[in-house]
Parts: structure tokens; sequence; C-alpha cells
């Protein structure tokens, strides 16, 4: 089959490979949102971390000639940048919802300004696991490249969910979320709770700022990210603080974007930006629907400052 | 008296600690001499005429966009839509500009200021009403609307109101020249840094001597009693909310009558994001605004000279006005325990 044979089923094609393709980073930044919020702490900072991630991860990998180094290195930063973040929130008095988008501004900041050398440059990609072997149709084979990043990403969705249920540990996240004086009343000391999960959270954003530089669109350059790391909110909440529901999620923010340019490639040019702005029409009519002045939203940790 | 100590010492230290961090930066990583840096900035800023200019063009729509984030905060809400409201409000103010072309230029620009305080009005009202009658977070919200704004915008940009002619920027059909608000007469600042400061103003006696900024802060304090005491607390929220939108749609209505002469994507530059931080640092204070914004506006207008001298990147002052902000919000700690309280007081 040629390229225009396969007509209208392009979309949804397209749709699938873009789910697939620009989901990565929305997975990783989500679930590295939950966990945080599950411990009562919000990160609006991650679009930074993100950044920060995608640079350090492209500057390692050029230097090294090793792209998994870069992921390393990125979730390193990632975790500093969340450390950072919660050791501020700690003190008291202090605002995390303005901290996060302090730390947003500083990170881009300093992402653009270490990152200047990086710009020209190539450096290694990840590569990608061909699912589609079976297909002859270059848009089916091309839609089932699949990173490892991705399935990394299912997999700690899973095991996210898994450890919050079902280990001592997730019970002490969930805790420190719902209720502070539960976690006291057990001996959990909240703030060293609340950093490590932070921390992780910020950990999660950074890989997923890899998969930017050294994936798709897989280089380095101060529009790379496109607000992935700020609509991770808005996706935690869509999924309601359920890691397996935001994996979900992200694959649907991912299919969302990609329905504008797969319309746009069969004639249909109206409406490109609304759709784009599906996700967050479908947040807000969430909340909305299911928030009263009586009730929070469902799911939403006890503690969570912000969406009390 | 500590207090007042306070008030200027605890921010003063935040902004020494955030200039030593960026110092090192520049010292170890750029390997350029702090101490020059800091003179070149304070030329770029404040060390003429020409750079004041430049600095109080910046301040302006951070101004107004603060207010966005000030008012509401009197009523324990936390509102960051105020990027939305800033670029809906450009939109608003470029439409109703060409829909008014040929009329004389003081009713189109009176219009186009009408238009983009009623669509950021409304557009941040919105989140307050959810807030009020549904339970729906406001800051969720706010933040969820700006997303839909900006892409409102490119729709609108991209659409229905794309002049066919901008083929490389998709903008609105321009305002024409003659409705251009211009600049203060003797300054090359335009009169976005005016509005903002008497908006600043206008807030700040509402605030201070009116039994509606007294109940505001009623309700600030406690919404519960508020409601006891016969306050419509949901007027009030729709007030603040409408107001504080208004004065970010002014800043986009500034942006498109005053330098951008059309709507487009450059509406959408992070005005409103550094609004909210302005509101913060000065603690959603009006008439702190007006420095807090200044400052900030001078920083990021000393950029270019830091570039073209010492060759540093142009997000260096990014990341200093990001260390200042982490800073200062951190500092908010020390209120209180800098200073030894005397026994008894």
């Amino acid at each position: 089959m040629s390229d225009g044979e396969l007509g209208i089923w392009g979309v949804p094609l397209a749709m699938l490979a873009g789910a697939i393709r620009v989901s990565t980073p929305f997975l990783f930044v989500s679930i590295g949102e939950c966990l945080t919020e599950r411990s009562g702490r919000i990160n609006l900072g991650l679009e930074g971390t993100l950044v920060m991630g995608a640079m350090s991860a492209y500057g390692v990998a050029l230097g090294t000639d090793s792209p998994w180094l870069g992921v390393l290195v990125a979730a390193g930063v990632g975790l500093l940048l969340g450390a950072l973040h919660a050791a501020i929130c700690q003190l008291p008095r202090v605002n995390d919802i303005a901290t996060g988008i302090g730390l947003m501004l500083f990170a881009t900041g300093l992402a653009f300004f270490l990152g200047k050398p990086f710009i020209q440059p190539k450096a290694p990609n990840l590569g990608a696991i061909d699912l589609g072997w079976w297909s002859d149709i270059p848009q089916v084979r091309q839609a089932l490249q699949v990173n490892y990043l991705f399935i990394l990403g299912v997999v700690l969705a899973f095991a996210l969910a898994w450890a919050l249920r079902n280990t001592r540990w997730g019970l002490i996240v969930r805790l420190a979320g719902e209720s502070v004086d539960a976690a006291l009343a057990i001996g959990a000391s909240v703030g060293r709770v609340r950093l490590i999960a932070t921390s992780i959270g910020g950990a999660f954003a950074g890989v997923g700022g890899a998969f930017l530089s050294l994936y798709y669109p897989g280089s380095w350059n101060e529009g790379l990210s496109s607000g992935q790391g700020l609509m991770a909110v808005a996706l935690v909440i869509f999924a309601r603080w359920d890691p397996i529901r935001c994996l979900w999620a992200s694959l649907l923010f991912g299919a969302a974007g990609a329905i504008s340019p797969a319309l746009q490639s069969i004639g249909v040019t109206q409406g490109y930006y609304l759709f784009s702005a599906a996700p967050y029409v479908l947040t807000l009519a969430l909340m909305i629907a299911t928030c009263s002045p009586a009730r929070s939203l469902r799911g939403a940790p006890g503690e969570l400052g912000a969406v009390k | 008296m500590g207090q007042a100590l306070e008030r200027i010492a605890v921010p003063m230290l935040a902004l020494l600690a955030s200039a030593f961090l960026f110092g090192l930066l520049l010292a170890v990583y750029a390997r350029v001499d702090p101490l020059e840096a800091f003179a070149l900035m304070y030329q770029g800023a404040f060390g003429s005429w020409f750079s004041w200019q430049n600095t109080l063009s910046r301040a302006a729509p951070l101004i107004l966009a603060a207010l966005c984030t000030a008012l509401p905060a009197r009523l324990g809400l936390v509102i960051i839509g105020n990027e939305g409201a800033v670029v809906l409000g450009g939109v608003a103010g470029a439409a109703m500009g060409v829909a008014l072309a040929g009329a004389p230029p003081l009713v189109v620009q009176l219009g186009m200021i009408v238009a983009g305080m009623a669509v950021g009005g409304l557009w941040v009202a919105l989140a307050g009403a959810l807030r009020q009658w549904r339970g729906v977070n406001e800051t969720i919200a706010s933040l969820l609307l700006t997303y839909i704004a900006i892409a409102l915008m490119n729709h609108l940009v991209e659409g229905p109101l794309r002049d066919p002619q901008s083929l490389n920027k998709p903008s609105t059909a321009s305002i024409g020249d003659a409705n251009m608000i211009g600049t203060i007469p003797g300054m090359d600042v335009h009169w976005g840094l005016v509005f903002g400061i008497i908006a600043c103003l206008l807030v700040y006696i509402f605030l201070s001597f009116t039994t509606w900024g007294f109940a505001m802060d009623v309700i600030g304090g406690n919404a519960k009693t508020a409601r006891m005491m016969g306050l419509n607390v949901g007027r009030y929220v729709l007030l603040a909310c409408g107001v504080g939108g208004a004065a970010a749609g002014i800043a986009g209505t500034v942006e498109v009558a005053a330098v951008l002469g059309r709507a487009n994507a450059s509406l959408a530059v992070g005005y409103g994001y550094a609004g909210i931080l302005v509101s913060f640092l000065a603690r959603h204070n009006p008439l702190a605004i007006i420095p807090v914004a200044i400052l900030l506006g001078g920083i990021a207008a000393s950029g270019g000279l830091l570039q073209r001298r010492l060759d540093l990147p142009d997000a260096a002052v990014v990341v200093l006005q990001g260390i200042i902000f982490v800073a200062i919000l951190a500092s908010e700690t020390l209120y209180g325990r800098l200073l030894p309280r005397k026994q008894g007081s």
C-alpha cells in the first residue's frame, strides 16, 4: 500500500502513533507528579525539571556518546530539583504553588543558560523497538516503533500503583497525603516522606525530558518542550491521582495532540488548535461535574492544599 | 519597629543571597567577573534615561498582570490564570480595534480597552464562580483556563481573525497606526505604565479605605465568619476575580495597542506567569507591586547588555529572576525569627 491509500484510516493510525510517541513525556511527568501529590505536596515546577532533564541528557549523551548515561543524569538532575522544591516548601509559611512556579522559571532559565553550546551538535538517539515487523504498511510500522522509555514508563506506572496499594512505604506516602495526624500517629516523618516523594517525582520528570531531547523530537533547542510539564498537573487531576489512570490519560493527551496534525494531513484545517485544547476542556468539565461546594474532588489527597 | 525593620531586612537578605548565588554561577561556570556583570546590569537597567525607559516598558505589563493574583489573594484565593487573561485581553482588544476601523482613534482605543477588560475580567471571574458555586479549586481551574485561552488565541489568530497577509507569524489584521495608543509625552514608555500605576493606586485605596475592601479582608480572614456577618461572599469573589482579570486583560490590550499593533502568539510570552510571582513577592500588596515589577523589569532589560558585552546567553537574566523569586519566597519563613524578640513584647 502506498501513502495515499490509507485515506481516512490514516487519522486513527496517526493518533495511535502519536499516542505512543508523544505520550511518553506526559507519562513520566504525570506519574512523578502523581507520586508527589499523593504525599500531599504539589510541584508546579515540573516543566522546568523537564527542560533541565532534556538539556542535561542531551549534553551528557553528546559528551559521552552514551544516551542511556544521559537518561541517568537527567534523572539525577530531576531528583535534585525535586529535593530543592521539597526542602523549600518544608519551611514554615512558604507557599508551594508560588515556589513551584519560581523554580520552573529558574530551571528553564538555567537549562537555556547551560545548554547554549548544545543547540548545534547532534547527540546519539535512544533508539526504538520495532513492534510493527509483521506489517507491510509503512505507516503501521512507523506507528509501532516503540521507544524503550515508553515501556519503562508503563512498567513504572503499574509498579507505582502496586507499591502505593500494597507496600508499607506506599501506605506511609498515602497517609502523609491524606492526614498528617495519622502519619504522625504511626511515627512517620511527614517531611521526610514528602521530600522523598517529591525528589522521585522530579527524577521521573527528568527522564521525561531526556525522552524529548534524545528520542522525539530528538534534539535540544529552547522550544523543545511544548508545556508537557505544566500539563502534568491537569493530567494528574484528570487521572484522579491513580498512576494507571495516568497512563491512559497520557495516551489520551498524546492522541489528542496528534488529532490536529493528522486531520490537517487529510485536508481538514479548521479547528486545529481547538482540538489541542480538548484535554483541558475535558479536565475542567470533569472537575465541574465531580465537585460540589460540600465535597472536593473524589480521589484527591486530603492534605493537598492546592485542591482543597 | 522591629516588624518594619524586618519587612525591609528579609527581602534585602534574600536579594543578597540571590546575587551571591548568581555571581557564583557567573564566576564558576561562565568565567565572568561577577562584579563587572552586576555593574553592567545596573547600567542596563537603571544607568541611563534610555535604560530606565526600557525597564519601565518591561515593568508595565507585569504590574497589571500581578493585580490578577493580588486582588483575589485578599479573599484567600490563589488565582494563577493571569496569562490566560493577558492573552485573551489582547485578542479581544485587537478584534475590537479591527471591528471599529474607521471610527475616530479615541473611540477605537476606548473600545479596545473596554473589550480587553471585559474579556479578561469574565475569564478570571469564571474561575471564581466555579469556586464559589461548584467548589472547583480556583488554582487548578484558572491554570486550565489559561491553557484553553492560549488554544483559543491560536485558533482565532490562525482561523477566523487571521489576516491572510501574515504568512510567517499568523496574526490578526493590524489595528492601524492611527489607533496605536503611543507613548507617554516626553518618554519612550507606553501608556501601559500609567494604567498600571493608576490601577495599583485605585486598588490600594479601594482595599484600605472602603467598606468593601474591609469586607474582603474579613472574608480572607475567615469566610465562615464573614457569611455569619451577612456578607455576600460570592459577590466579592466575582468582584475580586473580575477586577483582577480586567487588569490583566488591559495588559494584553496595551501590548496590542502600544507594542505589537495586532494580536499574535507574541502575547503569550509569560507576562502572566511573571505577574503571579510579582504578586507573591509583593505579598499581594498593590503598592509593593510597582517597585517589585520595576526591579524585575530592570533585570530583564539588562539582558541585552550582558549578552553584548560579556557574551552571556540571554537566558542569564531569567536565571537571576528565578533565583530571586525562589529566594524571596523561601525567605517568607524568616519573618518573626530574624530579630530576637524582646521579652513581653
